[in-house]
């Protein structure tokens, strides 16, 4: 007895890794389903053999086609987003110490909205393709001003001075935004049917577009995982142990300017995803960032593509956009979440 | 020696302590009297500029009821009434985003945390694309959903007994999230007329407003401003956090519950008259603290400030752009935005964190 209580912490973390890696799997297994059920609903639905039958064997058939040519971008673009902003999202709140925070307290979103809107409306271009670039470019400038608004001075760019400048470019943005779409009707036109956030009417090009740019965000995000850790214990604390705090915000930003750009420029603002993740995954796998890196780059696509799904099938033959149906899906999870359990701290 | 800029700021709270209230004090009535100067200025600039110019004594005239009658219709019939609900909406949102900010101690703190910027604008895109209305019933459905929206953030966030600030905080950025996908939702699919109508409505604008807007804005402020103000002192205790509080006999739960309503019910006869306005809540109490340098929450500061900075703007937006009509709330976004990142900037190259 009187020896027991200093090493019983030792057993219990060494008894949490396999239930935490069996979460793991099974968020997996959830995932490979859901992009099969991605791939066989839709409009017009197509069981899961004549799925399986298009993807290893080809095929001209109709369904075949559909398969190929429309659900299997869609669902790629879906699971490649998903884990972008949930990777974003958890990035951001172990950044900045904050349970709050999502892309759109660093002017990411915003930045994105007012380049596609001044691409449509000022300069004349009118194809996804070409919307792209400035919605990704956008997102860049307004996280770099973001940053050198925040870093200004000696203290450097603590998370709440991130978040107030991220507030005010915000707001400026926003500005801007709504200034270019009143003054030009066709320009609201395409704006609103941007600003909703849609894996629709994407093509496989969109992905190949943005996809160098999300792989180096995720393999950036995944490598800050042990010195997030550090971050968490605070500044002083985190110095003390050797991690290099500077640094890490640095390349933290960086990461979450690629992951949220690429994702914003290829399917529109979506919101919630990469507020709400990362609490579910706090709420699983405990304080260690590394498996809340995990758990959040698979609920998010998770949550992505099931809201895809939903979107689908709940106005037939019509589509719900999946921007809309992952915040009245997400909302209700996460006030429940916040009033049954106190807030996973950070 | 070695540190000449604290000292170069503000010499005499160094040198004379026990004179400090008495200072600062001075310097709030003095910045509140010039702030109201200036808003007052501005509101004659408002009356007297447009696409039909009018000299300051014509317009001194036409208020006083001795003008000429295209002048004096202009004046009185098409400028003031608008003029007037830029500077209440503005003294309005000032206060409420005061309240706000002290409640939840949270400088980037207004009527938004609780819902009601959201509910009230699902609301009234609601009204102009599902239902089709005008102008009066548009506000209607705002200020009913807006209402209820903050009802809704409140009774979640309700639980042991109280509600928490940072519950409150939480459960309003949930709902606000579920409130904007609807409202994208629906203006995705009106027609384009009745979307950009919505979208003019969501950014707030003072466009077209008449006395029949402005009277009942002014009756309704004229009760719910005193009351704010009485309820500063109570204001300023629970600042120090509730344990304090509550030792120096406030009733702390119950205080909250009513400065909420007071700030919910002054946001909402104001956002019914222009739509949620962004910024003013959030930046008119910031620069007025900044200006009256007085402790504690600094409502009147913020009333003043608040109306100076939306008649300010309404007047920008409108001759700035001319012909193109802005709504308002594009100007006070643009200028708060910017205003306030400058501002943070210079602050954060003196300071430490």
């Amino acid at each position: 007895m009187a020896a027991s209580p200093p090493t019983t912490p030792v057993p219990r973390l060494r008894a949490a890794a396999p239930s935490r890696a069996l979460g793991l799997a099974l968020a997996l297994a959830v995932l490979v389903l859901l992009m099969g059920a991605s791939l066989a609903i839709g409009t017009r639905s197509i069981d899961l053999s004549t799925v399986v039958h298009a993807l290893l064997h080809g095929g001209d058939g109709d369904e075949a086609v559909i398969v190929r040519d429309l659900r299997v971008p869609r669902t790629l673009l879906g699971l490649a987003v998903g884990v972008a902003l949930g990777l974003a999202g958890a990035l951001m709140q172990a950044l900045t110490r904050n349970p709050l925070a999502d892309p759109g307290l660093l002017g990411v979103n915003a930045g994105a909205a007012a380049a596609v809107v001044f691409a449509i409306g000022v300069l004349g271009v009118g194809s996804l393709t070409g919307y792209v670039w400035f919605a990704f470019a956008g997102a860049a400038v307004a996280s770099v001003v973001v940053y050198a608004i925040g870093a200004v001075g000696r203290g450097g760019a603590s998370p709440v001075r991130l978040a107030l400048a991220g507030t005010a470019v915000t707001a400026a943005l926003t500005a801007l935004t709504q200034a270019l779409t009143l003054l030009d009707r066709d320009t609201f036109d395409q704006w609103r049917a941007w600003s909703v956030g849609a894996l629709s009417g994407r093509d496989a090009d969109t992905l190949g577009q943005v996809a160098p740019f999300l792989v180096a965000g995720v393999l950036l995000a995944l490598a800050l995982g042990r010195a997030l850790n550090a971050i968490a214990l605070g500044d002083e604390t985190g110095r003390a142990l050797g991690a290099r705090i500077g640094r890490t915000r640095l390349l933290g930003a960086l990461s979450i300017t690629l992951l949220c750009g690429a994702a914003t420029a290829a399917i529109g603002p979506i919101f919630f995803v990469g507020l709400t993740v990362p609490h579910v995954a706090r709420a699983i796998a405990g304080a260690d960032q590394r498996w809340v890196l995990a758990y959040s780059m698979l609920l998010a696509p998770i949550l992505l593509l099931a809201a895809d799904v939903v979107g689908r099938v709940v106005a037939r033959p019509g589509e719900v956009q999946v921007g809309i149906v992952t915040a009245l899906l997400g909302a209700p999870v996460f006030i429940a979440i916040v009033r049954r359990r106190r807030i996973a701290h950070l | 020696m070695s540190a000449p800029a604290p000292a170069l700021r503000a010499p005499a709270i160094r040198a004379f302590g026990g004179r400090v209230s008495v200072r600062v004090h001075r310097r709030g009535a003095i910045a509140c009297a010039l702030l109201a100067l200036a808003a007052l200025a501005t509101a004659l600039a408002g009356l007297a500029f447009g696409d039909y110019p009018l000299s300051l004594g014509e317009v001194v005239n036409a208020l006083a009821g001795r003008g000429d009658g295209s002048g004096a219709f202009i004046v009185n019939e098409l400028r003031l009434p608008r003029v007037v609900c830029a500077l209440a909406v503005g003294a309005g949102l000032g206060v409420a985003g005061a309240i706000f900010q002290s409640l939840t101690r949270n400088p980037l703190g207004s009527p938004d945390v609780i819902g009601f910027t959201y509910g009230s604008a699902a609301g009234a895109v609601a009204m102009i694309i599902v239902v089709g209305a005008q102008q009066s019933a548009v506000s209607a459905g705002a200020l009913a959903a807006g209402l209820a929206t903050a009802a809704i953030v409140y009774l979640l966030s309700y639980r042991g007994g109280g509600v928490q600030g940072y519950r409150l905080v939480l459960v309003g950025i949930g709902i606000s999230m579920m409130l904007l996908a609807f409202i994208n939702y629906l203006l995705t699919r009106g027609r384009i007329e009745e979307a950009q109508e919505a979208a003019v409505w969501i950014a707030g604008s003072l466009d077209g407003r008449g006395w029949e807007q402005a009277t009942p804005l002014v009756i309704a402020l004229a009760v719910l401003l005193p009351a704010a103000f009485l309820l500063s002192p109570r204001l300023s205790l629970l600042e120090l956090g509730d344990d304090a509080a509550t030792a120096l006999g406030v009733r702390v739960e119950r205080s909250r519950l009513t400065l909420t309503l007071v700030a919910v019910a002054i946001t909402a006869v104001a956002t019914a008259t222009a739509g949620p306005i962004a910024f003013v809540a959030l930046a008119a109490p910031q620069v007025a603290r900044r200006l009256t340098r007085t402790p504690g929450p600094g409502l009147l500061g913020a009333a003043i400030m608040g109306a100076q900075l939306l008649q300010g703007s309404d007047l920008a937006s409108q001759r700035l752009f001319a012909p193109d009509q802005l709504p308002v709330g594009i100007m006070t976004g643009a200028i708060g935005g910017i205003y306030l990142a400058w501002l943070l900037a210079r602050e954060w190259r003196w300071r430490r964190a």
